[in-house]
């Protein structure tokens, strides 16, 4: 039997020269006469480790990272394949401590296994879920997804079964099951990783959200940003049509469930629901009003489940192990995990996956390892570009929704990003502003408007201009975006906003003790 | 002015293959973005014909997204990221220094066509800031003695 050798396809892994790696290999086991099969897995979401090598031998998968290209007749030399000794070794992956002590259930087999191969889906409990789903009624299956205490991982933290259910009660002749993979936050790339990685795990769970509430037709609008995982969802979904895992009469349970990825184009406020709706329809993608609710009236005016990746993803394995299962772990009504995403200035950056509860200190340092530039980390923001700014003071909080929104922070999608002491937060909250002002739909008039005078503000601001008078209208104007926009998009940009101004008065040429209301 | 063969074939092929589908329009406007590179203004009162739409209802939809572009790009599209993660790690100072080398700003081609400037607000690369995207392919950890490597090779690739 020729030796198995993963190098991942993850579009990360492949920034960092993965596909280059991989034809090295080939070309020098080809060049030396050896016979090996090169696997192209997911990321096992190590990103400093990247290229991350793995040979699989008796005692488990041993892996080599990070390698380039011109490492690899080193590692030949070194009998790589049979687990030789080499500088870049890293021993057993799964004994790797960032790793180790990680609870991954949703990511159960990201970076394990090949994407798009379902032997190897079926083989590692896939599709597990589904079949115990199939031979249960859509209430049953919803209460599952209610026992579990998912809330939706897209960022407003909604309970799943709650929609779920809405769906299941409203008779219509077409319901929809719709897919936001439209991952725009920066510091996020959970549902990119699922996607590129294992992306049958987000089909099955859109076939079980399909077969409960009654939906045949669903969708993954995805960003265009992600060529990769376009790819990636298109193989799988092929092969699971193929298979009779979608389409008509699934594994011949005379159910249906068809299948399609659309793209989006580049626009950030299509990861709000109902904008992404508009899209979906063909249209500019503009918020809509609430009620009614999509899972009133969504897609083309139907029923509609509309969930972000990681949450549909998470729903085999509640089917498969029951709700109960997942409910053990988190914290207070946090429930299950987070894949929580570490980004920019840290030494180790990539997915930890979590039950709710670890604290961000450990995060940043037990997992990330500090800054990467060996700066004292001075802010970081959670949950994307809409999401506040924490001062070192707040990194013991534990990530829990409730904890988070007691400090008038969010959790969002998961998304951490570091800042060393080199950042000026005025400028962050400029930042939030304008990207306000580019990505608005212009709707309504707090956003739209709103944003652009922010920039203004903030812009005053920096110059010293009527200083007092402006920052209390930076704050008024905060207030008008929070309570007066139409959806996230405005109603939340005051959050890195204002939590850089009262976190970091200095930055704004205020005293430290000037940072009252 | 009438249109080239090629661009008049993606139109065609695009609305033909697309049309029928719920929600059609992206999928059309995508279909010949593909082939082509950009939207052309001639491509929008025939979609909208065959979708029974307003050409400013098509028109709004093709202005709306960031993806869509109504003018030929250079041969090669180069996206830098501007998002928090890559500020984190000097994107800013990255994208200066390819204004500098490239003598373009954003949304502009340089004088030999060969690249276009974009920002670009996230490419889920964000563990290995900063980023940047040149045509489909994603660079990581990017510094700007990498970024003129890279747009060397793509040049020189293309020979």
């Amino acid at each position: 039997m020729s030796i198995q050798v993963f190098v991942p396809r993850d579009s990360s892994a492949i920034s960092l020269g993965a596909n280059r790696v991989a034809k090295a290999i080939t070309n020098e086991a080809a060049k030396r006469g050896v016979t090996i099969e090169l696997v192209r897995n997911g990321s096992r979401g190590m990103f400093w480790l990247e290229t991350l090598v793995e040979v699989a031998t008796p005692k488990g998968r041993i892996a080599y990272g990070p390698v380039n290209p011109e490492d690899v007749a080193g590692l030949f030399d070194a009998n790589f394949l049979q687990a030789g000794d080499h500088a870049l070794k890293l021993g057993l992956t799964v004994e790797i401590p960032f790793l180790k002590k990680q609870e991954r259930l949703t990511f159960a087999r990201v970076g394990i296994t090949d994407p798009v191969s379902l032997a190897d889906y079926i083989a590692h409990d896939g599709y597990r879920g589904l079949k115990r789903a199939l031979g249960l009624s859509g209430a049953d299956i919803v209460k599952e997804v209610t026992d579990s205490g998912l809330r939706g991982r897209g960022g407003a933290a909604f309970p799943t079964g709650i929609k779920w259910n809405t769906v299941l009660n409203t008779p219509a002749d077409q319901k929809y099951i719709v897919c936001n993979a439209d991952e725009g936050d920066s510091g996020t790339y959970s549902d990119r990783m699922i996607m590129e990685g294992d992306p049958f795990v987000l089909i099955e769970g859109m076939t079980i959200a399909g077969i409960a509430v009654g939906a045949t037709q669903g969708y993954i609008y995805l960003r265009s940003e992600y060529p990769h995982a376009l790819q990636a969802l298109n193989e799988a979904i092929d092969v699971a049509v193929a298979n009779n895992y979608l389409g008509t009469d699934i594994l011949g349970s005379g159910k249906t469930f068809h299948l399609e990825v659309r793209r989006g184009a580049g626009a950030y406020v299509c990861g709000e629901e109902t904008s992404l709706l508009e899209s979906l329809e063909g249209k500019r993608g503009i918020v809509r009003f609430k009620p009614p609710l999509p899972a009133i009236e969504g897609l083309f005016g139907k029923p509609t489940i509309i969930n972000n990746v990681i949450s549909l993803a998470s729903v085999p394995i509640i089917l498969d192990k029951g709700g109960a299962f997942y409910r053990d772990y988190g914290m207070g009504r946090s429930r299950g995990t987070l894949p929580i995403q570490l980004a920019g200035n840290l030494k180790q950056c990539g997915l930890v996956e979590k039950a709710f509860g670890v604290t961000l200190r450990e995060l940043l340092y037990d997992y990330g390892g500090g800054s990467a530039t060996g700066r004292p980390i001075r802010a970081v923001q959670v949950g994307g570009p809409l999401g506040a700014f924490l001062p070192e003071s707040q990194f013991d909080t534990p990530l829990d929704y409730e904890a988070f929104a007691a400090l008038w922070a969010v959790l969002g999608h998961g998304g951490i990003v570091a800042f060393d002491d080199t950042v000026d937060m005025a400028k962050m909250a400029r930042y939030a502003m304008e990207f306000c002002a580019i990505e608005s739909c212009g709707k309504c008039t707090p956003c739209r408007i709103g944003s652009t005078r922010g920039v203004e503000v903030v812009d005053k601001i920096i110059a010293g201009t009527d200083h007092a008078a402006n920052i209390q209208l930076l704050r008024d104007l905060s207030d008008t975006m929070l309570n007066g926009s139409l959806c996230a998009l405005g109603g939340m940009t005051p959050y890195p906003v204002l939590s850089a101004l009262n976190h970091f008065p200095e930055d704004f040429g205020l005293q430290k003790t000037e940072q009252a209301a | 002015m009438t249109l080239s063969d090629r661009t008049q074939q993606a139109i065609d092929a695009a609305v033909s293959s697309n049309k029928d589908r719920p929600g059609a329009l992206l999928p059309i406007l995508h279909g010949i973005q593909d082939q082509i590179g950009y939207i052309p203004p001639e491509a929008i009162p025939q979609i909208a014909g065959e979708l029974n739409l307003s050409r400013a209802e098509v028109h709004g939809v093709v202005t709306f997204y960031h993806y869509f572009r109504q003018s030929p790009p250079g041969r090669h599209t180069l996206q830098i990221c501007q998002a928090e993660s890559c500020q984190a790690m000097g994107s800013e100072a990255l994208t200066e220094h390819a204004r500098k080398t490239l003598g373009v700003g954003f949304h502009q081609t340089t004088g030999d066509q060969a690249f276009t400037l974009e920002p670009i607000y996230c490419l889920g690369n964000c563990a290995c800031s900063p980023a940047i995207m040149v045509d489909d392919e994603v660079y990581g950890r990017v510094t700007p003695e990498r970024l003129e490597q890279i747009l060397a090779e793509v040049k020189e690739a293309q020979r």
